[in-house]
């Protein structure tokens, strides 16, 4: 038995005896990989929680538990770690470490110590996060965005937020670089561009808006640290500033996140489609180009955010009409997994139901989306529930699910065990259900006109807060079971061959699972392409002693 | 390093074989990272000069005026201090390909404390600015301050741009110490160089930003004003 990553690891710093040591050293991408989806769980429920307690006061009209300002921190606190600390780090620092690598047939990222020093970064990151609950007045109030002048004007911790946010980006920065370069570089010999796997191209597109858009998004923080320090005048109209303009840099960024997010989110469909539909997938190059196109037009919409806040007609008429544009690379995406599956023979394992229901909810967020795209539809929805709903749709219904897809799709090859079906299966219907009944009220709600970000609402929203708040409850007792799944799975779950779902790509072809230390014991090379089927079987074989081809 | 790297082989279906890249000793690797590093610089200053730009079209006269009261003399010898210093850094780059590491080592030095001169002139001009009453939360540039607004927006971002540049060249020296330390330690050599490569580098990109802080701050009011303060 040859030993794993579980038994092996490299260090940064010499060669420490204790496991534990073993694993805060670690420059391994795969342990790197679990140890940002550990800590990453952990603050998912926390924001979690969070929400929870927002629903509860949520639940009837009044106040009950919380007053007006607990609830403004509530919902700042849930975004920020939402988004900063979970998604947008999300899937790249969990599947990007641990299996774009096994994909390209390398034996590491570029930089490994550069990627040990951006763990501990995002750590860093996290810890100031959090200092900033106790320290001083307590977390910002100023929800994810922190939009001057009332970020400039608040008593709460806005600058340690601040920070955090900087930090983080700066780990994102630095993960995005060093995948850049680890695409370009180290992809087995024979494996042009175009014989990526689809998960890499979607790493590969967010790369490059992580390292182009976060730095913008940086200096704005620094500019509103510097204005809260030094008052420089920015964004202050006191001194002439503008605070339109923290808006507008704000967004260059935050919009291009959304790809940054969804992107290798769409990866891990591609994957997932083609394997258990058994076969090739449709349109491989629309799909790949449509990422890097996503990528591209996705820096040129931030504007919409901005309908509200002061702009000429036609650069609204413009933005509004870019994107637009950007829906039609995402529908490309969408008519190529659907023709991959249409006469496919399907496999409903959990994986693909988690993908297919993802089809659904995803497309729910991305029409909604499309709704208040159009200028006159979002002065009346913008800053509704109705956006809350559209946003929850897309981001939580979309990438969080799809990550959740993807935790259930390399869950053997990273464990090497397998978790019980059934009950995976039941725990995907109990958030997919309890999601639904959570989210859609709130799109009804919005319409009518419930503002977002009260804590206090007319007697006539109640009952969609209330459905809301049972849906809430069936969805994060699932989402506990489904941790719970896992959990048994790891630990007593039977072995599993390195290729359980008869998938194609070359992290499944590995001599043992979990993989050795060194990844592939053998670099094989790509003659292929990435998704070969025939009759619902995988084309190419591998003797695994010498990695030739045996098919 | 640790862990030695053997280039290992792939071989195809027709048996022929190819070398595999390893993570390990991949200078072009190196290079690239840093290249691209530095792209996210240009990107960060990049969207302090579209802030600049920005307010230049709502304010231009107040701009020029302003910029007529920087020390042309003080920011001028500057740039060419940093242009010179551009100019060794490049050279010891040159000794080290060339096997000379002495003299590449005494390029560093020179570097390093042409580096030096430009903080302290730098100081200078703050503190000059200072008694003028011109200074993050001082005097002129509180709200209250009678200043017109697109002056205190220029001094503002002034101090941040010269400030945030200020604190590159700090860092620099301080990857300048730790290359000279790397190169007596044997780490870096005719063979090694990519450290040096990229410290190169990024003291280009260092001055480049320079080239485009000088002419906007210093030179936009250089026609209509006496210069100096
Ligand atoms: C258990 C599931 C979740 C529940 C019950 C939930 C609930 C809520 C609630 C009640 C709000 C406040 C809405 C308002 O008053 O405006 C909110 C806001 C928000 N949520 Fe969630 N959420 C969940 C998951 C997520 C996830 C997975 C993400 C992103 C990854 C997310 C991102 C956000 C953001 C960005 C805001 C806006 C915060 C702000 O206004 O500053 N949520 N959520
Ligand atoms: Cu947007």
């Amino acid at each position: 038995m040859s030993k794993t990553y579980f038994d092996e690891t490299h260090c940064a710093i010499g060669h420490p005896k204790s496991t534990f040591m073993q694993w805060m050293l670690t420059i391994d991408h795969k342990r790197i990989g679990i140890m940002y989806a550990a800590v990453m769980f952990v603050f998912f429920f926390v924001a979690v929680f969070t929400a929870f307690a927002m629903r509860l006061e949520l639940f009837a009209p009044g106040g009950q538990y919380m007053d007006g300002d607990t609830f403004n921190q509530a919902f700042t606190l849930h975004g920020v770690i939402m988004i900063f600390l979970f998604i947008i780090p999300g899937i790249p620092a969990v599947f990007g470490n641990i299996v774009m690598p096994l994909m390209i047939g390398a034996k590491d990222v570029s930089f490994p110590r550069l990627n040990w020093f951006t763990f501990w970064l995002y750590i860093a990151g996290c810890c100031i996060a959090l200092a900033s609950l106790f320290i001083g007045e307590g977390v910002a109030d100023t929800g994810w965005t922190f939009y001057a002048p009332y970020s400039m004007n608040t008593g709460t911790n806005v600058i340690m937020a601040l920070v955090a946010a900087f930090v983080l980006g700066f780990a994102s920065i630095l993960t995005g670089l060093n995948f850049l370069v680890t695409i370009h570089r180290l992809r087995a010999p024979g494996m042009t561009f175009f014989k990526m796997p689809l998960f890499v191209w979607g790493i590969y597109a967010t790369a490059w808006i992580q390292l182009l858009a976060t730095p913008v998004v940086g200096i704005t923080l620094v500019l509103a640290i510097l204005e809260k320090y030094f008052g420089i005048g920015i964004f202050d109209p006191a001194k002439g500033g503008d605070p339109v303009l923290f808006q507008h840099l704000f967004w260059i960024y935050s919009h291009p996140a959304v790809y940054l997010m969804i992107l290798p989110a769409f990866g891990i469909m591609s994957e997932i489609i083609p394997t258990f539909s058994r076969k090739e997938v449709f349109g491989y190059r629309t799909i790949a180009l449509s990422s890097a196109s996503i990528a591209g037009i996705g820096y040129l919409v931030w504007g919409h955010h901005l309908y509200t806040s002061g702009m000429s007609d036609i650069a609204k008429t413009v933005f509004s009409f870019l994107t637009f544009f950007v829906a039609i690379p995402t529908g490309v995406k969408f008519y190529d997994w659907v023709a991959t599956m249409y006469q496919g023979k399907i496999v409903l394992s959990t994986p693909m139901i988690w993908a297919l229901g993802t089809i659904i909810t995803f497309a729910i967020g991305g029409i909604t989306g499309i709704t208040i795209t159009m200028i006159g539809m979002d002065v009346h929805l913008q800053d509704t529930y109705y956006t809350v709903a559209h946003f929850h749709y897309a981001i939580l219904g979309g990438v969080v699910f799809l990550m959740f897809a993807g935790m259930h799709y390399w869950f053997p090859l990273i464990t090497g065990k397998m978790y019980n079906e059934t009950k995976a299966k039941i725990a995907f219907y109990l958030n997919f259900i309890g999601f639904n009944l959570l989210w859609f009220p709130m799109f009804i709600a919005g319409y009518y006109g419930m503002p977002r970000r009260y804590f206090d609402y007319l007697p006539e929203f109640e009952i969609y807060h209330q459905i809301s708040f049972i849906g809430a409850v069936i969805f994060i007792s699932g989402l506990i079971y489904m941790f719970w799944v896992f959990f048994k799975g790891w630990t007593k779950g039977e072995a599993t061959t390195p290729n359980p779902w008869n998938a194609t790509t070359l992290e499944w072809h590995l001599p043992t699972s979990p993989p050795p230390l060194d990844n592939h014991s053998k670099v094989p090379y790509v003659d292929f392409d990435p998704y070969e089927y025939k009759h619902g079987e995988p084309v190419v074989k591998f003797n695994y002693e010498t990695m030739q081809r045996i098919d | 390093m640790g862990h030695e790297y053997v280039p290992e082989i792939a071989i195809d279906r027709d048996g022929n074989e190819h070398e595999v890249q390893g993570w390990q000793g991949d200078f072009y690797g190196g290079k690239l990272g840093f290249w691209l590093f530095m792209l996210t610089e240009v990107m960060m200053f990049g969207a302090m000069f579209l802030a600049l730009a920005y307010y230049n079209t709502l304010h231009p006269q107040d701009f020029l005026d302003a910029s007529a009261s920087l020390n042309r003399l003080l920011g001028g010898t500057n740039t060419v201090i940093l242009l010179i210093s551009a100019l060794t850094m490049g050279l010891g780059l040159l000794r080290m390909r060339a096997g000379d590491v002495k003299g590449a080592k005494l390029m560093i030095w020179a570097t390093m404390i042409l580096a030096v001169a430009f903080l302290v002139i730098k100081g200078f001009e703050w503190t000059a600015e200072y008694h003028h009453g011109i200074f993050l939360m001082h005097d002129k540039l509180l709200p209250e301050s009678t200043l017109p607004f697109g002056q205190k927006l220029f001094f503002g971002l002034y101090f941040s741009m010269t400030g945030l540049h200020g604190f590159h060249i700090i860092i620099g020296i301080g990857l300048m110490i730790w290359l000279l330390k790397r190169i007596n330690a044997g780490k870096v050599s005719t063979e090694h160089h990519i450290l040096h490569w990229n410290i190169a580098l990024y003291w280009d990109i260092v001055h480049l930003i320079w080239v485009f802080v000088f002419p906007y701050y210093y030179m936009i009011g250089a026609g209509g004003a006496t210069g100096g303060h």
